[in-house]
């Protein structure tokens, strides 16, 4: 059992602005992840929560502010040396390698874990052929945990929707991180495979225990995971804290349902 | 020759169990498919799991006669809990993995479950949901621990660590288990099964150990299974076949049974295991057939040929090769090179490539669809039982197998047919009681141990099989004292595509006679390409084409009654065509769309006078309430005609005999 109330921060985002030419997509913005929680970020259609993501994975560059992941500050990074460091993260509009199977999809996610050189992979002896064992039980726990045992072996461009979304966390799962990041895991699904999302990330949070950055458009179910809501509009930070206090929130409810013209 | 299966001794399943670890220790006893490979446990192994999780369940307060609910899919922990349990002389009690919680809640009270052992998060929140209707509840335990870590109840505990805790009873106490062991003989109830009941609250069968073992013992012999068997457990573990045939037929003759990855890949572990002895009701047979033949018309043309052509031969000759009949010498060849190109890799692609023995049961199985299996050399049969006796009633014997009947009876098994055509059978396997159900239990069983199936049939005077033709209930007779069953007659009348109902009236009557309702669709279509017009129901139902079209079917089914000697009397006499379609909203219906049959004879007294009489038509005026909710009347004339009677066959022999 993680202790959800503790002052361990994991990520802390300090003072971020993003401009892309005179576009400000992230105005000064600040905020801090605990080990262990499953912190939220909310918004309307762009208010830059993609782009919050983007940077804290190292894809965009901010032009002011610091980022301390783990106790380490940094400005700019690149994204395969947040991967290294333990962030993970699923994309939007589904990233994942069409022709390949479920299960070599999640073996890319093991990449990182890998260790032994290209000469000893090809020749498959020693120490690779060790390693891929161990990797494939780990792709393996994955495919239980995430129950996909039936795709195991189906190319992922053939899936549905709702499915290629599980595999797609099931691939960053395989990094095993300390921090994974979910855009919208779930888009465009139904209300039961909702359900089942919603199961599996509050699964990946109380039993490996990950700590979790999720953005979602879905308000109920934002409310039901999260231990802490962020609020972006137009790149401003609008609210910060738990869901009840954000659901309460004056500018939070104006942003979302509008303010009647006087 | 296979020891356990003679020794009479070993007459309750942790014997049975003991027996074949000391046989057969390195054999596999069973499998499940976890992170994608196959983990065995051979026979020894179970034998020490059993144990501690025997001596687990004991520390929690188990003892003789308590129930131990067991709700899952098929895993070896949940199997090894009902050997575990009936070591203690306590009572599995099975319950269906998807019920709501309501139907769980019924079962859990009734039974009088002092233990749940279930499989995962989703079944413990279900108990929890309605623990406070089931006092009697004192533990639950949980095999997989996922998303359960932070429950905090007391009374809640992990399947690992009730074995540890055995284990740790069992150093304490190391006489304790063999001794429970031996304390417990044949007469001991093995488990509650309960049925899922169509009518009324669900009814709990209780089995003795001797009914189960001496049902599957005689399974085993008639079929001649053996040791070597595999067999996949996919079948709901609450429900009486899987429990033969996963459980106690594995446990008797020491076959080693598979646990399936989970509900969505049992496609692929039956391809990976290649069962030999199979079971599973028509539908599976059924999708699996439709499968096929998707996945052919997408085929290239040349393979679409070639397995048309083959499939063509193998309906010829496959079932009389199936059968040990001699085919022609091309004829053989040719079915041999069928087996080389499509018969071979089509059974490989099902699963059923090694399969000696397929049974099917709880629904007619159309012919064309057990004709496809046979012909492909896969020894399909049908059996026909029941809960109430561990499941063997009649088996179709080897090399006589018709879609149309059940077979002959099952070893020890002894069947009567009761004046009102109801089926009673006697046999070794037949249950001790409901529980708590003296009423139900009396109506069903009778003092000597005979038991009403509720079904009605006949043995057929040429094969000596059994046939069922109907509910007891709905069948009745006719004034000359045979036989008369609507619903066998209405679904051979239904199995036209012109006509969606039939309702037949005939019971205390000199004949039988129908009313038709006519397909709108398949005769308007009909009618169409033959350039009738109509401008709808009553229109097309009054046509003269239409009529000689239904008579035509009624003849058909009427040439075919008078093949079977029981029923040849009911051949329909005279029918109608109703003038408008029976439906729910007026009654007549019910809203799953079954007749009322009663209801509709009321309504239509008029119509049934006339069929009864000598005229040629009759005039009536219905009142029907339209769709928006008001009501209009319907007025026809409705013509009446007499259909072709053929000449009692059976009844023929037996003057000239």
């Amino acid at each position: 059992m993680i202790d959800k109330h503790n002052d361990d921060v994991i990520l802390a985002v300090d003072n971020i602005s993003l401009s892309f030419g005179v576009m400000k997509v992230l105005d000064n913005i600040s905020f801090d992840i605990k080990r262990g929680e499953i912190r939220s970020i909310i918004g309307p259609n762009g208010a830059g929560k993609s782009s919050m993501l983007n940077v804290i994975n190292g894809f965009y560059h901010p032009q002011q502010g610091s980022i301390t992941f783990k106790g380490n500050t940094r400005k700019a990074m690149a994204p395969h040396q947040a991967a290294s460091q333990g962030i993970a993260r699923t994309f939007q509009n589904i990233a994942l390698f069409k022709g390949m199977s479920t299960l070599d999809n999640i073996m890319t996610g093991r990449n990182l874990k890998m260790k032994t050189n290209l000469f000893w992979q090809a020749l498959h002896i020693g120490p690779a052929r060790a390693e891929e064992l161990e990797n494939r039980e780990a792709a393996e726990r994955i495919i239980d945990f995430l129950d996909i045992q039936a795709i195991r072996k189906k190319p992922v461009g053939k899936l549905p929707y709702g499915l290629q979304k599980r595999v797609e966390l099931g691939r960053a799962l395989a990094a095993e991180p300390d921090l994974l990041l979910l855009d919208e895991p779930m888009a465009g699904m139904n209300s039961e495979e909702k359900e089942d999302m919603s199961r599996f990330i509050i699964d990946v949070n109380t039993q490996f225990g990950t700590t979790i950055a999720l953005i979602e458009h879905d308000m109920s179910v934002v409310m039901d995971l999260s231990d802490r809501v962020l609020v972006l509009d137009y790149g401003q930070q609008l609210a910060d804290g738990p869901p009840h206090e954000v659901r309460a929130n004056q500018d939070v409810i104006d942003a979302y349902l509008g303010v009647p013209h006087e | 020759m296979n020891q356990t299966l003679n020794d009479a001794e070993l007459d309750t399943f942790p014997k049975l169990m003991l027996s074949h670890a000391q046989l057969r220790p390195d054999r596999d006893a069973i499998r499940e498919k976890d992170l994608g490979i196959w983990q065995s446990w051979t026979w020894a192994q179970v034998a020490v799991e059993v144990r501690a999780l025997a001596c687990g369940l004991a520390s929690l307060g188990l003892a003789r006669g308590d129930k131990l609910a067991i709700i899952g899919d098929n895993r070896p922990r949940l199997y090894w809990a009902m050997c575990a349990a009936q070591s203690l002389g306590a009572v599995p009690v099975p319950l269906y993995q998807d019920a709501v919680a309501d139907e769980v809640a019924y079962v859990l009270d009734n039974a009088d479950v002092k233990i749940a052992l279930v499989e995962d998060q989703e079944q413990v929140d279900k108990i929890l949901e309605i623990k406070d209707r089931c006092p009697k509840i004192e533990h639950i335990i949980f095999d997989e621990i996922r998303g359960l870590r932070d429950y905090q109840q007391d009374y809640l505990h992990d399947f690992e660590k009730v074995q540890a805790a055995g284990r740790e009873f069992d150093h304490d106490n190391p006489e304790f288990y063999q001794t429970q062991v031996d304390s417990f003989s044949g007469e001991d109830i093995a488990i509650i099964l309960y049925t899922s009941g169509t009518t009324g609250d669900p009814k709990g069968v209780v089995l003795t150990n001797n009914n189960v073992i001496i049902t599957a013992r005689n399974g085993i012999i008639r079929e001649g299974l053996s040791a070597d068997e595999e067999v996949l457990a996919y079948l709901p573990m609450a429900w009486v076949g899987d429990n033969l045939f996963s459980y106690a037929q594995s446990y008797v003759a020491g076959f080693c049974v598979s646990c399936p990855e989970s509900g969505e890949t049992v496609g692929q572990d039956l391809r990976e295991i290649g069962p030999t002895y199979y079971f599973a009701p028509p539908r599976i047979y059924e999708n699996m057939l439709t499968q096929v033949m998707i996945r052919m018309e997408d085929a290239s043309k040349l393979k679409r040929q070639a397995f048309h052509y083959f499939m063509d031969h193998a309906r010829k000759v496959g079932v009389r090769i199936l059968n040990g009949e001699t085919v022609s010498l091309k004829q053989s060849l040719l079915y041999r090179l069928g087996n080389l190109l499509v018969y071979g890799p089509l059974k490989n692609v099902l699963g059923l490539s090694r399969t000696r023995l397929a049974y099917t049961a709880g629904e007619a199985i159309g012919p064309e669809i057990f004709d496809f299996y046979r012909s492909l050399g896969i020894n399909i049969k049908q059996l026909y039982g029941q809960t109430e006796c561990m499941v063997f009633i009649c088996v179709q014997p080897d090399g006589e197998v018709f879609a149309d009947t059940v077979g002959t009876p099952a070893i020890d098994v002894e069947i009567r047919v009761d004046d009102n055509g109801e089926i009673l059978y006697r046999s070794p396997g037949v249950f001790d009681s409901y529980y708590k159900n003296p009423e139900s239990t009396a109506s069903t069983k009778t003092e000597d141990g005979w038991v009403r199936t509720g079904d009605a049939g006949y043995f057929d005077d040429n094969n000596g099989h059994l046939k069922i033709i109907d509910r007891a209930r709905d069948v009745g007779k006719l004034n000359d004292g045979t036989l008369f069953a609507p619903k066998y007659i209405e679904n051979k009348l239904k199995f036209f595509s012109f006509i969606k109902e039939a309702v037949l009236f005939g019971n205390e009557r000199d004949y039988s006679t129908a009313f038709i309702n006519i397909d709108l669709d398949a005769v308007g279509n009909w009618a169409e390409r033959r350039n009738l017009a109509y401008s709808g129901y009553i229109d097309l139902a009054g046509q003269q084409e239409v009529f000689q079209l239904i008579k035509d079917c009624i003849d058909k089914v009427n040439r075919d009654l008078s093949q079977e000697t029981h029923l040849a009397n009911s051949q329909i006499r005279r029918f109608l065509i109703l003038h408008k379609e029976l439906d729910a909203d007026d009654g007549e219906l019910t809203r799953t769309l079954k007749v009322r049959r009663s209801f509709v004879a009321d309504r239509y007294d008029s119509l049934i006078n006339a069929l009864y009489s000598d005229q040629s038509e009759c005039h009536v005026c219905t009142e029907v309430i339209f769709e928006d909710g008001r009501s209009g009347m319907l007025e026809a004339d409705v013509k009446i005609s007499e259909a072709e009677f053929y000449p009692v066959k059976a009844a023929s022999r037996e003057a000239a005999a």
